[in-house]
C-alpha cells in the first residue's frame, strides 16, 4: 500500500457537538446496561434505536462516536482525567474490565481548552487537531471553490462556529482564514510525518484477562455472553430490502426453527388512518403489547387529528393533538383495526399480542361509526366512554 | 453553418446515438444541434423525479416514447425514509397523458404509483408496451388489471420488489384473449394467488413470451405445464419450489426443463426443497444468472446445482452457501462476473453459518472476471481486502457489509481503513462502493485520493469528524450519489463543499451531526439544491438550532422547491425561509 498522497492530520473533531454535560450522563446510564456489547468497550448507543426520538440522544450518539473512534495512542491503561463527562460510561474503574479495543478512546478527553499535552509522544490535542485541520484546509483549498468557514484554532462548539464565522458573499460562501494559520504545509507534514510511527503503536496486544473476552467477542461477532438474545435492533441496518426481509421471516417461521429464539427481523406493517393524507410504517416487532403499539400510534398520528396535515404548526399545536388524539382514541370517534392473514377486518386488541403480531397485514384507524358493523364491542366502547 | 448537413440528416445521424450522455454532448454542440436533436429524442432518464418537472421536460423533448423515473432516495428501501415522504408518479402521468399520446414506455423505481395512475396509463397511451416498476408501492392488484385489460400492446409487465396490495381480483385474467404481445411477465412480489388457468392460457398464447418469473402462489406441480407451453423461455422465475417426493412429478419436472433449451436464467425457488434442483440440471449448461438468494438450502446441495452451471456470470444465494461453496463457485465458474451473498439470519446474534471473509477472497482469486459484489458477512480483515484488491483490480462494484457496525478487523483489531483503502486505489474503476465496518477519517482519506471514478458512495456507522466527509466531498471527482447515515460528519464540511453538492445527484444524511442553522444557511445560499430537512419530531424551529436535524436529503434541481411536501419536510430555500419568520 503506497502512503496516502494526502497527508493529512486525522483528528476528531468536537466542533460540531453541543456538550450537554448533564443530558447526556443520563442518556449514558440508560444505555450502560448494553455496554458488553460493543467492541469499543462502549455500550453502542447508536444500535440501540438510531430513529432517535431527541435532539439530545442524537448528540448522544454522535459523541459516543466521536470518541469511540478517535485514534489514541496512550499506553495500556492509562488514562486522562480530563475525561469530561460525555464519556461516561468509561470511568477508569470500567476500562480494566472491558474487553479493550486497543484504540480505546477516554484517553485524553477532547477537552475544550487548546491543550497540547501529548500524552505518550504522539496524542494530539484538540487545538492540534483544529491546527492542522485548518491549515490543510488553507493549503488545499486555495485552488477551489469550496468556501471553508474559518473554524479557528481554538476549540469551538458548534454554535460558535455556526454563529460566528459564516460570512457570506453574495452568491458565494467565501473563504476566511484562521487566525492564526496562514498557510502552512509544513506542519501539516509533521503531523503526518508522525503517523507510520503512529501507526505501528496501534497494533495490540493489550496484557489483560479481558483478551479472551475480545476474542470470543470478535472471532464470532457474538458480542452478548451473557445479554439477551435479541439485540436491540438499528432501524434500517443491516440494510435488507422489506421484501427480502419479510420473506425470510416468513420462510423460517414455515421452517420452525424457533428454538426459542425470538421472531426474526422486523415486520412492518403499513398504518392508515381515515382522513390522514398518506399512511405510515410501524414495525410490530419493536413493540411488546398494545399499550406500546397505541401509544406509539398515537404520537404518529398527532397531527392529523385536527386537520393540521400539510402546516408547520408552532409546536404548542403538536402537544394539543397528542392529546387530543389520546382521547379520541380511547374516547368514541376513533377505534384501531386490523386486517389479518385471511383479510378479515378485526377489532386490535382482543387477541394475545403474539397471536396479534403473528395475524397481522395491516393497521387502519377507522372512525367508529365506520367499525360500528365490525363487532359490537366497538358500540359497547362508544358507550362506556360517553 | 454553409456546410452543415441538412437536418434530415443530422437527424438520421442521431438516431445511431442513444447513449443518454451522448445525446447531452450532442445537445451543447450548437444551438440547431440542440434543437434537432430535442425534437428525435426518444428516451430519457430521469434520477430524480424531484430534479425537473414534467413540464420543463415535455417542453424540451416533445417526442419522447420512453421515459424512466426515480423517486425516493435509496435508503428507502431500508426503511429510513418516512412513509409520505413523496415521489409520486401521478402528476408525471397526467402532464405525459396529454404530451405523449405515444408514449410507449414507463420504467419507475422507488416511486409512488397509485391504481389511478396505473388506470390513466392504461387508457392514455394507445402504444403502450412496457411496464416496469420496481421498488414501487401505492397500487394494488386493481391497477394492474387496468392495465392488463387496456394495453393491447404489452410486451413487458415487470414488479420487482414493490409492495402491491392484493385485491385477488384476478387481475392476470383481465388479459384478453387476442393478447399475444407479451415478451416479459414478471410479478415475484405479489402476494396473491393468480389464475392458474388463465396463466397458462396466457402462456401459451404469447408464443414471443422470453421472460417468466412467478410469485410464491404458483405451486410446483403447476410448473411442468407453463414450462412446456414455454420452450422458448430465456428466464424463468419459479413459482414455489417445494413439493412431497413424487417421483412422476419430479420426472415431468425434469422432462419440462429439458424442453426449455434457451434458458439462460434461473431465479424464485421459494421454499425450495434440494430434493427437486436436480430437475434443472439438463439445462445447467447454459445458465448465466441464478438467483437463490430466497431458496433456504444447505451448502452441499447448493454445491451440486454450482457444478451443473459452468457457464455462470451471475449469482445471488444466501449464505448458507459457506465458504466451502464458494470455493466450489471459484473453481467450478469461470466466467463469473456478480456475486451477491445475502444473509440468512441478519438479526441473529451468533453467526448461524460458516461464512467469512474466506468465501470472498477465494472467489476473487478463482474468478478472474469478477466485477460487482455485494457480500454480508460477520467478520473482515485489511489482509482479506488487500487479497481481494490485488486479485481483482477490474472491481467495478464492492458491498461489504459486516453485521455488526463498526466491527474492526477481526485479526488486529484495527480499523478497516487500510483494506478500503487498498480496494480503492487498486480497483481504479470502481463505480459503487458501501463501507461497513470499523473506519476512521483515514479510510475517507484515501477514498477521496483514490476512488476518482467513483460515482456512488454509502457509509454508515464511521468516520471520526468532518474531515472524513470533506476528503469525499473534495477528492471525489465522479461522486453522483453519497448516502451517509450515523456518522459523525457536521456542518463544517457540508459547508465548505457546498458548491459540489450542485455537481452531484444527490447527498443523504441521516442520524449525523448537521445542525438545522448549517441547513437554512445551505439552503438560502444553494438556490440550485433543494435542501430538504425531514424530522418526524416535529418542526426544526421548536429546538435550538444548533442541533442536529434528523435527516437530511440534497439534491440538485431546477424545478425549485417541491410543492407535495408533507409535513415533516421542510425546504431551507429562501421562499421557504420567509415560512419560518
Amino acid at each position: 500500500m503506497s502512503p496516502p498522497l494526502l497527508n493529512v492530520v486525522e483528528r476528531p473533531s468536537n466542533v460540531t457537538l453541543v456538550p450537554s454535560s448533564p443530558s447526556v450522563d443520563s442518556s449514558c446510564q440508560n444505555v450502560s446496561g448494553l455496554r458488553e456489547r460493543n467492541y469499543m468497550g462502549l455500550s453502542d448507543c447508536s444500535s440501540v434505536d438510531s430513529s432517535a426520538i431527541s435532539g439530545l440522544s442524537e448528540e448522544n450518539k454522535s459523541s459516543l462516536n466521536l470518541k469511540a473512534t478517535e485514534l489514541r495512542l496512550g499506553l495500556p491503561g492509562s488514562q486522562s482525567p480530563e475525561r469530561g463527562s460525555e464519556l461516561c460510561l468509561l470511568s477508569p474503574g470500567k476500562l480494566d474490565e472491558k474487553p479493550l479495543f486497543p484504540l480505546l478512546p477516554s484517553k485524553d478527553g477532547i477537552c475544550s481548552s487548546s491543550q497540547k499535552a501529548v500524552v505518550s509522544g504522539n496524542k494530539r490535542g484538540f487545538s492540534d487537531a483544529m491546527d492542522g485541520f485548518s491549515e490543510m484546509k488553507s493549503a488545499v483549498f486555495t485552488e477551489g471553490n469550496w468556501m471553508f468557514p474559518a473554524a479557528g484554532s481554538d476549540s469551538e462548539t458548534t454554535q460558535s462556529v455556526a454563529q460566528g464565522k459564516f460570512h457570506v458573499n453574495p452568491g458565494l460562501l467565501s473563504a476566511r482564514s484562521s487566525p492564526n494559520s496562514g498557510v502552512k504545509p509544513v506542519s501539516v507534514k509533521e503531523h503526518s510525518g508522525a503517523y507510520p510511527g503512529m501507526t505501528k503503536e496501534i497494533v495490540p496486544p493489550k496484557p489483560r484477562p479481558a483478551n479472551e473476552t475480545s476474542h470470543s467477542q470478535i472471532g464470532a461477532a457474538n458480542h452478548n455472553t451473557s445479554a439477551p438474545a435479541a439485540k436491540a435492533q438499528v432501524v434500517g441496518w443491516p440494510p435488507i430490502r422489506s421484501f427480502r426481509k419479510n420473506t425470510l421471516a416468513t420462510t423460517s417461521k414455515n421452517n420452525e426453527e424457533v428454538d426459542g429464539k425470538p421472531g426474526p427481523g422486523a415486520l412492518f406493517v403499513k398504518v392508515s388512518m381515515d382522513g390522514a393524507p398518506y399512511l405510515r410504517k410501524v414495525d410490530l416487532r419493536t413493540y411488546s403489547n398494545y399499550q406500546e403499539l397505541s401509544s406509539a400510534l398515537e404520537k404518529m398520528f398527532s397531527c392529523f387529528t385536527i386537520g393540521q396535515c400539510g402546516s408547520h404548526g408552532p409546536p404548542g399545536r403538536e402537544m394539543l393533538s397528542e392529546s387530543k388524539l389520546r382521547d379520541l382514541l380511547h374516547g368514541s370517534e376513533y377505534v384501531l383495526t386490523y386486517e389479518d392473514k385471511d383479510g378479515d377486518w378485526m377489532l386490535v386488541g382482543d387477541v394475545p399480542w403474539e397471536m396479534f403480531t403473528d395475524s397481522c397485514k395491516r393497521l387502519r384507524i377507522m372512525k367508529s361509526s365506520d367499525a360500528i358493523g365490525l363487532a359490537p364491542r366497538a358500540m359497547e366502547k362508544c358507550r362506556k366512554r360517553n | 453553418m454553409a456546410y452543415s448537413f441538412p437536418e434530415e440528416v443530422l437527424e438520421h445521424v442521431f438516431s445511431f446515438i442513444q447513449d443518454d450522455k451522448d445525446r447531452n454532448a450532442v445537445s451543447l454542440v450548437c444551438k440547431s444541434w440542440y434543437e434537432i436533436e430535442r425534437w428525435c429524442r426518444r428516451r430519457i432518464f430521469v434520477g430524480n423525479c424531484y430534479a425537473v418537472s414534467p413540464r420543463i421536460v415535455m417542453r424540451r423533448f416533445p417526442e419522447l416514447r420512453s421515459v424512466s423515473l426515480k423517486g425516493k432516495p435509496h435508503f428507502a428501501d431500508f426503511n429510513l425514509v418516512p412513509e409520505g415522504w413523496g415521489g409520486y408518479v401521478y402528476p408525471w402521468i397526467s402532464a405525459m397523458a396529454e404530451a405523449y399520446p405515444w408514449l410507449e414506455e414507463l420504467r419507475l423505481k422507488r416511486m409512488v404509483v397509485t391504481d389511478e395512475a396505473l388506470e390513466l396509463i392504461s387508457r392514455s397511451f394507445k402504444n403502450f408496451s412496457v411496464l416496469v416498476l420496481s421498488s414501487c408501492e401505492g397500487f394494488t392488484t386493481d391497477g394492474l388489471a387496468a392495465i392488463a385489460a387496456n394495453c393491447r400492446n404489452l410486451r413487458v409487465l415487470e414488479l420487482w420488489e414493490c409492495e402491491v396490495d392484493d385485491r385477488s381480483g384476478n387481475w392476470l385474467s383481465h388479459f384478453p384473449e387476442s393478447c399475444t404481445s407479451l415478451v416479459s411477465l414478471s410479478f415475484p412480489c405479489l402476494d396473491g394467488e393468480v389464475s392458474f388457468s388463465a396463466l397458462e392460457r396466457l402462456v401459451s398464447r404469447c408464443t414471443n413470451l422470453r421472460t417468466l418469473r412467478l410469485n410464491n402462489s404458483v405451486p410446483l406441480d403447476k410448473l411442468p405445464n407453463l414450462l412446456r407451453r414455454a420452450p422458448q423461455l430465456v428466464d424463468l422465475g419459479t413459482g414455489a419450489y417445494t413439493a412431497e417426493l413424487r417421483p412422476e412429478l419430479y420426472s415431468k419436472l425434469g422432462d419440462a426443463f429439458a424442453g426449455c433449451k434457451g434458458l439462460k436464467s434461473l431465479s424464485g425457488f421459494w421454499e425450495a426443497v434440494p430434493s427437486y434442483l436436480p430437475a434443472t440440471y439438463s439445462i445447467c449448461a447454459g445458465i448465466r444468472s441464478l438467483n437463490l438468494s430466497y431458496a433456504t438450502i444447505q451448502s452441499p446441495d447448493l454445491v451440486k446445482l454450482i457444478r451443473q452451471c459452468p457457464n455462470l456470470q451471475r449469482l445471488w444465494v444466501l449464505d448458507y452457501i459457506e465458504d466451502c461453496g464458494l470455493n466450489a463457485l471459484a473453481t467450478t465458474c469461470k466466467d463469473l462476473q456478480e456475486l451477491r451473498v445475502f444473509p440468512s439470519d441478519p438479526f441473529g446474534v451468533e453467526a448461524n453459518v460458516s461464512l467469512t471473509e474466506q468465501g470472498l477472497v477465494s472467489v476473487s482469486e478463482g474468478c478472474p472476471k469478477l466485477q460487482s459484489v455485494l457480500y454480508f458477512c460477520r467478520q473482515m480483515s485489511n489482509a482479506a481486502l488487500f487479497t481481494i484488491a490485488r486479485n481483482r483490480p477490474n472491481l467495478t462494484r464492492f458491498r461489504l457489509c459486516i453485521i455488526e457496525p463498526r466491527a474492526p478487523d477481526y485479526l488486529t483489531l484495527q480499523p478497516l481503513d487500510a483494506g478500503f483503502g487498498a480496494i480503492v486505489e487498486n480497483c481504479k474503476d470502481l463505480q459503487r462502493l458501501s463501507l461497513s465496518g470499523l473506519l476512521t477519517d483515514r479510510v475517507f482519506e484515501y477514498i477521496g485520493t483514490h476512488a476518482k471514478k467513483l460515482e456512488m458512495l454509502s457509509i454508515a456507522f464511521a468516520g471520526d469528524s468532518d474531515l472524513g466527509l470533506h476528503h469525499v466531498l473534495s477528492g471525489c471527482n465522479s461522486l453522483r450519489k453519497l448516502e451517509i447515515r450515523d456518522c459523525p460528519f457536521g456542518d463544517q464540511a457540508l459547508l465548505a463543499n457546498a458548491s459540489k453538492l450542485e455537481t452531484m445527484r444527490s447527498l443523504w444524511m441521516s442520524s449525523c451531526s448537521v445542525s438545522f442553522e448549517a441547513c437554512k444557511l445551505l439552503g438560502q445560499k444553494m438556490p440550485s439544491l433543494n435542501v430538504e430537512v425531514i424530522d418526524e419530531r416535529g418542526s426544526p424551529e421548536s429546538r435550538p438550532e444548533s442541533l442536529p436535524i434528523d435527516k437530511l436529503y440534497i439534491y440538485r434541481t431546477i424545478a425549485g422547491p417541491r410543492c407535495d411536501m408533507p409535513s415533516f419536510v421542510w425546504n431551507m430555500g429562501e421562499r421557504s425561509a420567509l415560512r419560518f419568520s
